[in-house]
């Protein structure tokens, strides 16, 4: 009696499944439309955009945008310029992982527990933005490639899920196994723990990318010149201070009604390439986010 | 004794392995650390940090009496404040709905489209938000058949950025929440569901208790981190008609240290942010771990 009571006062489970589908499509609908209505009008005429005619469909139908974008000698460089930052700053922060997150690991090893606390405290105090740009600067690494990674030092959080996924996912048998079998810890780490930690490194290979890709207050402080500018730094001047580029400028012939036309392009399909190729990785990883989430957030 | 030597030997590697990330660690984080005292000194390159003047609170006192201090102070609050208030709730709510839908498929969907935004620059995000809200032909403006220039207008900046970092972050932050709801134990759920529990009751009784220890973890980072507001997207929205809102601490010091070359000044007003922030942290750890066993660090 007492069962059935209880159950009619609450919401069948089919209404709620469908309160639950609204939901979630309505959530999906918010977030994704703002992104198709970039993607729409980085292919129509953008005087048709501001006029609200592609809410739903491209209005005259062009790639001219996108022609523009890649023309653009300023946007080209800084892609090259990103894609290469991207690439050898992924490499240093994965690696700088590892080789502090495996020791740390360690559970026999003397003076782990200082050695932990002298990471974790730089994730709650820091000298700060001038502090760190003159050490930055005494170091001479102003105006160096090298300034984007190493200042950055190891991602702490990050590491921390590294380390407890050695703890907690690896299993003891197979280093025990191994440390038997005469390897050193060096070569446990090789010949096992690198090979079995593929979940979380997929991870942390991602959000470095995302990172670097993203990136561009650390090259505004530390890079003065323009032609290492990072993709994000060079739409700055495109997106937000809305002015032509001068190779922009020089290519149009068309007057300053044609140029402004373009400049409207090119904003649109430079947001597009700027967002595509993170847009595109991640969903091939995103499995692996909550299992290494999930297997680093737990304490060994 | 020869325990612990023969310890130290067999990990003799793996003091190797760390040495770059500490020697890393310890000129990037910990000597600007030590170069904070510039803070306390009228700081001249050419005369190095201890070679400079001691001028004990000079920096502090001139903040303090600068006309825009406090506007600074209370914008800082007020955003990260408000975006704590709207953003700590949403992910929550969001996963627990997730996580109750039946269709595997739309779940993913889903969960992949809510994630997409947090793999974009916050220079793409303010792109759009300048073409969205541009009073002619901006998206906002023509749903609303307007043409009002939402940047220039201080009240609607700090709607600007929450709602915009809401939109940017929450599904992401559903990443933690759904990893934990994933770790329930199934058979609860058939209990429940032989009990005759609605999913209402199942998500009240059963999915909200095994979130409120990651929910309170994620409220203490969170409020240490209160006047930690992005400098980014502030400063990329800022304009001079919005700055009665749009000032805030991290802008100032980015303004004086690198833009004007203050080091001194710069670094005090960056102390004191980072002060504030380590007692709210200190404040807030000491009051949950009284009611609750959840502990960080």
């Amino acid at each position: 009696m007492k069962r059935r009571r209880k159950h009619s006062l609450g919401l069948s489970d089919k209404v709620s499944d469908v309160i639950l589908v609204i939901i979630a499509i309505a959530m999906t609908l918010i977030v994704a439309y703002p992104l198709y209505y970039v993607l729409v009008a980085s292919v129509s005429n953008p005087y048709d955009v501001y006029a609200g005619k592609t809410f739903l469909w491209p209005s005259e139908f062009s790639m001219k945008g996108y022609q523009a974008v890649f023309a653009d000698s300023g946007i080209y460089t800084g892609y090259i310029n990103s894609l290469k930052y991207t690439l050898i700053g992924t490499i240093f922060s994965v690696v700088m992982l590892y080789i502090t997150a495996y020791p740390l690991a360690q559970k026999d090893m003397p003076g782990r527990k200082v050695i932990s606390l002298f990471f974790i405290i730089t994730m709650y105090f820091g000298g700060g933005l001038i502090p760190t740009y003159l050490v930055v600067k005494n170091t001479n690494l102003i105006g160096s490639m090298w300034a984007l990674f190493i200042p950055g030092g190891v991602s702490v959080a990050n590491m921390i899920l590294v380390r407890n996924y050695f703890q907690n996912s690896i299993p003891h048998e197979l280093v025990e196994a191994a440390e038997i079998d005469g390897c050193s810890k060096l070569a446990t780490f090789f010949k096992i723990i690198i090979p079995l930690s593929m979940p979380i490194m997929a991870v942390m290979v991602v959000f470095s990318m995302v990172a670097y890709w993203n990136d561009w207050f650390t090259a505004l402080i530390y890079l003065p010149n323009p032609d290492m500018a990072p993709l994000p730094l060079v739409l700055r001047n495109i997106l937000i201070k809305s002015s032509a580029t001068a190779s922009q400028a020089s290519t149009i012939s068309g007057g300053y009604a044609e140029l402004n036309k373009l400049k409207e392009m090119i904003k649109f399909a430079s947001i597009v390439v700027a967002a595509a190729p993170m847009l595109i990785i991640y969903p091939f990883i995103q499995k692996y986010f909550e299992k290494g989430m999930m297997a680093g957030a737990v304490k060994g | 004794m020869k325990k612990s030597k023969r310890r130290w030997k067999a990990n003799w590697q793996m003091y190797l392995l760390l040495l770059i990330p500490i020697v890393i660690t310890f000129v990037y984080k910990y000597i600007p650390m030590y170069g904070i005292q510039i803070a306390f000194r009228d700081f001249k390159a050419s005369r190095g940090i201890t070679g400079s003047e001691w001028v004990g609170l000079y920096w502090f006192k001139r903040f303090f009496s600068s006309p825009n201090c406090w506007r600074m102070i209370r914008n800082t609050f007020l955003l990260s404040g408000y975006s704590l208030l709207w953003g700590f709730p949403i992910p929550i709510i969001l996963s627990l709905c997730i996580n109750q839908l039946r269709f595997p498929k739309l779940k993913r969907i889903t969960q992949t489209v809510l994630y997409a935004p947090h793999f974009i620059s916050t220079m793409v995000i303010c792109g759009m938000i300048k073409i969205f809200l541009s009073p002619s032909g901006g998206l906002l403006n023509l749903i609303l058949g307007t043409s009002t220039d939402f940047l220039t207008e201080s009240t609607a900046f700090r709607t600007i950025y929450i709602a915009s970092g809401i939109w940017q972050d929450a599904g992401w932050g559903c990443i933690i929440y759904l990893a934990t709801l994933a770790t329930v134990d199934t058979s609860l759920y058939e209990a429940a569901k032989v009990d005759g529990a609605s999913v209402w009751q199942r998500i009240i009784h059963i999915d909200i208790p095994a979130l409120l220890p990651m929910a309170i973890l994620n409220l203490i980072m969170s409020a240490g981190q209160l006047m930690n507001v992005g400098f980014e997207k502030v400063w990329l929205l800022q304009t001079d008609l919005n700055k009665a809102a749009s000032d805030t601490i991290a802008v100032y010091v980015y303004e004086q240290g690198i833009e004007h070359a203050k080091y001194s000044y710069s670094t005090a007003v960056g102390l004191f942010n980072t002060v504030i922030n380590l007692i709210l942290l200190i404040i807030v750890n000491r009051i949950v771990k009284k009611h609750s066993d959840v502990e960080f660090v």
